[in-house]
């Protein structure tokens, strides 16, 4: 893992929280969707916080993409939840919102998950493709040993 | 109905995320290392080949599904039970998806961390 590849992860985290933040600011200024409306999220697409969640979830989802070309999914997830800690620092120190004991827990289970996973490996081993010759080789071998 | 209707769009959350991960995880493991490939044929040829290929036209599908069904629970649901409840959801059944379809290996590492961050992200909603 290079510092180059540490920066996209923490870009899928930053990008991927805010995002998410923004569009949940939009969508309260919106109301409530029913089924039989759902023309209303077309119109959410008009609102100014959904449009900067959305452009800040299309940066994620690039930096996402970047991710799972060299790491395995269940690397890139845990790893990039330290943004739901970010969110949670941003809402106590930013937004000034009370952020109870059981959220702390939370966040200190999820930095101790960030931890677990940063520590391995990324990708799982395969093993190289093989060549016709090695495999005609491979079932000489079976037939003789049996 | 309310319940029901936040529910249901976790649910949906939930599956379609799960899908379009393991679609979008095989089809860039297929494309292969996104930095390589741009430092030996270029940006356009890369991002041309990422959107040609037809995993990641389908994972793009599933994830659109999982974004409305978001925007739709968030309308309804408080987005402190919503996003947490369907995001620690959906770090469960990627790790499951990921072992079945992927391959993955899947060990006690990766599992434990899997659990602790679902667990820390379901306490966010508290």
């Amino acid at each position: 893992m290079t510092f180059r590849k540490y920066l996209v992860l923490a870009g899928v985290a930053l990008f991927g929280s805010v995002g998410d933040s923004l569009l949940s600011r939009g969508m309260k200024q919106i109301g409530n969707v029913s089924v039989t409306h759902l023309q209303t999220l077309l119109l959410a697409v008009r609102n100014p916080w959904i449009v900067g969640g959305i452009v800040l979830l299309l940066a994620f989802f690039a930096a996402y993409m970047i991710a799972l070309s060299w790491a395995d999914l269940t690397y890139v997830l845990p790893a990039t939840s330290i943004g739901y800690v970010l969110l949670a620092l941003i809402a106590k120190f930013v937004l000034h919102e009370q952020v109870t004991p059981a959220r702390w827990l939370g966040i200190v289970l999820i930095t101790a998950g960030v931890g677990f996973i940063a520590g391995g490996p990324a990708l799982t081993p395969t093993p190289p493709p093989q060549s016709e010759a090695d495999r005609d080789l491979e079932v000489a071998n079976a037939g003789g040993h049996s | 109905m309310r319940h029901a209707y936040t529910w249901a769009a976790i649910a949906a959350v939930v599956t379609a995320s799960v899908t379009g991960d393991v679609l979008l995880s095989r089809a860039m493991k297929q494309v292969g290392d996104v930095g390589e490939l741009w430092r030996h044929k270029g940006v356009f040829a890369v991002v041309g080949s990422i959107l040609r290929h037809p995993l990641f036209v389908l994972g793009i599908v599933a994830m659109a599904v999982a974004f409305f069904s978001l925007l739709f629970g968030l309308s309804w649901g408080d987005v402190s039970l919503v996003a947490p409840a369907s995001a620690s959801l959906t770090f469960v059944g990627n790790a499951i998806a990921a072992k079945l379809f992927l391959h993955e290996r899947v060990d006690r590492r990766r599992c434990i961390a899997a659990a602790l961050v679902a667990c820390g992200v379901a306490l966010l909603a508290l």
